[in-house]
């Protein structure tokens, strides 16, 4: 199983459009350019430029309802800008068939706060799904390998529903990375779960940024920011005023 | 940039692993209402399929059967005076005989009127006393004879015989039955737009229900072919089960339908001999049915919700 790596002889820049000018040129997986979104005609970002590249972390830090989910769903492609272009591995979003969208999720790991699994299936059912969906044979070795690595090899047969809050994020994560994605993007991954399963997930993630998978992470634990600076380098950024501004020294 | 390929915890003992895992089929939840609801509409409907087959498949043989019947016989009626009814009849059977396409004729005797007239008269009516007509039953080849000459040549030698080749009649009943064949036919389609729809319904409440499964599918990379193929496997193999229970039921309710006699509509209806593998294709039916409705809704609901 491969739970890291850099690159990607798939990818290509045929695709990439000419609004990324500003933005440094280069292998990128995600690619924000000037994007904005609203809701119901309420600005929520505008003028987001954001450019993750391989083996990067990031924090996307801010106050509730800035719009950090929002922009994570904005960056695998589950929400479409107003304004701006996307870029996943090289290809523009824009005019993006379903499918195609579809094989690009395979290559981005995604963890949300709530943490959804179908609950008919067994854990080790629920991690397998993305071999599932994608129509290939799960590798069972590498299934109770991962489960191990995320400390919930004796939960595999366990249904979602009895899981505790930790387990259920670390089900998240192992979930998010069995298709070795370049790049986990987490909202909220410790929003429900005590400051040890904070840190152990924090470490979970840490590790598998240093095997060469980008990662981004909302929070607003700032704590858990602190700790995370302290073992990788970090780069923190912050919604304010619906636009994407660096932040790190006043953390 | 370096590949970093690491497995962690190579060591871990083999799991239990649960049957089916990897089974695509299993991605949506089996139980439910609108399972439940595609079973048993699938199982009416199949059993109503049955009976229209049944009444289709009867209408058009009892069509064949009257066209064929009544096609190849015709009557010729004599109306004269006793004294003159033997020589016109003698007459009318020399025309008869020497008329290309008819294969024999038969002078009906008194018995044979008299059981005619048994179901209006009783059986003691006496026919030697009245002055009926004289029946001449009339077998043609397959190639028909020429009624329009016959008639003029029964004009010139026998003015008393009327030739009856059954069109008058014969018309409208294959009509009636040809037509209650294709009613059956349109009950056998309209059952199976019924089915459609109710499945269609079912589909939609069930993709709607299931909102948050089509949400993990679509995270973790699954094409919309994939979510489509998840619900339309579950409604087909509902439907198919529900349909082969109510096709079975309504063969069964054929097989013991009580026999109500020798001849008559009532008794040729259901099925005969290979016509009982007939039925066997509404389950296979209902199945592509619920598929395709299926389908098309939840490329719909994916459609809309992209």
């Amino acid at each position: 199983m491969v739970l890291g790596r850099c690159s990607n002889p798939q990818v290509n820049f045929q695709g990439q459009s000419p609004g990324f000018g500003r933005i440094e040129r280069g292998y990128g997986v995600i690619r924000l350019a000037n994007v904005a979104h609203d809701y119901g005609g309420r600005a929520l970002l505008t003028g987001i430029d954001l450019h993750i590249a391989p083996g990067a972390f990031h924090f996307l830090t801010g106050p509730s309802g800035a719009g950090k989910s929002t922009l994570l769903k904005l960056c695998y492609g589950e929400l479409r800008p107003v304004q701006g272009e996307i870029e996943l591995f090289g290809q523009s979003l824009r005019g993006m068939s379903r499918d195609a969208l579809a094989d690009m999720r395979r290559r981005i790991g995604v963890i949300h706060q709530d943490c959804q699994f179908l609950d008919h299936l067994t854990l080790a059912e629920n991690v397998a799904l993305p071999f599932v969906a994608t129509g290939r044979p799960v590798p069972q070795t590498d299934l109770r390998e991962l489960l191990a690595w995320v400390g919930l090899a004796g939960q595999a047969e366990s249904l979602p529903p009895t899981l505790s809050g930790g387990e259920r994020q670390r089900a998240a994560l192992a979930r998010a990375v069995i298709m070795s994605p370049e790049v986990v993007l987490a909202d909220e991954p410790t929003g429900n779960v005590d400051a040890e399963m904070s840190q152990r997930l924090l470490s979970l993630l840490v590790e598998l940024n240093r095997m060469g998978t980008a990662v981004m992470i909302a929070t607003h634990d700032l704590a858990l920011i602190r700790n995370a600076k302290a073992q990788v380098s970090a780069r923190v950024l912050r919604i304010q005023d619906r636009t994407l501004q660096s932040a790190g020294a006043d953390l | 940039m370096s590949t970093l390929r690491r497995n962690p915890l190579r060591a871990l003992g083999g799991a239990r692993q649960t049957p089916g895992f990897g089974d695509a089929g299993r991605v949506v939840p089996a139980s439910g209402i609108t399972s439940l609801l595609t079973g048993i509409t699938s199982a009416v409907m199949a059993f109503l399929a049955v009976f229209a087959l049944a009444l289709s498949l009867s209408s058009g043989q009892l069509a064949q059967r009257w066209s064929a019947t009544l096609s190849q016989s015709a009557t010729l009626r004599i109306s004269a005076p006793p004294s003159e009814i033997g020589a016109q009849t003698a007459a009318v059977l020399e025309i008869l005989r020497t008329t290309p396409g008819i294969t024999s004729t038969r002078v009906l005797d008194q018995d044979e009127q008299r059981a005619l007239l048994e179901p209006w008269f009783g059986p003691d009516l006496p026919i030697e006393s009245l002055a009926l007509p004289r029946l001449i039953e009339i077998i043609e080849s397959a190639g028909g004879f020429d009624a329009v000459g016959l008639r003029l040549r029964l004009a010139s030698e026998a003015p008393g015989a009327v030739l009856d080749d059954h069109t008058r009649w014969r018309r409208p009943l294959v009509q009636a039955a040809a037509s209650l064949r294709a009613l059956a036919w349109f009950s056998v389609a309209l059952i199976g737009v019924m089915m459609a729809a109710m499945i269609t319904l079912a589909a939609g409440f069930s993709l709607a229900a299931n909102a948050p499964v089509i949400r993990v599918l679509r995270l973790v990379g699954a094409r919309d072919a994939f979510i489509a193929r998840a619900f339309t496997r579950r409604f087909a193999i509902r439907a198919l089960i529900g349909a082969a229970l109510g096709t079975g039921l309504g063969m069964l309710a054929f097989a013991i339908l009580p026999v109500a006699g020798e001849s008559g509509f009532l008794t040729g209806l259901g099925f005969h001999g290979a016509g009982w593998l007939t039925p066997l294709a509404i389950p296979v039916l209902a199945a592509l049915i619920a598929w395709a409705a299926t389908r098309t809704a939840a490329m719909r609901v994916l459609r809309r919700e992209s």
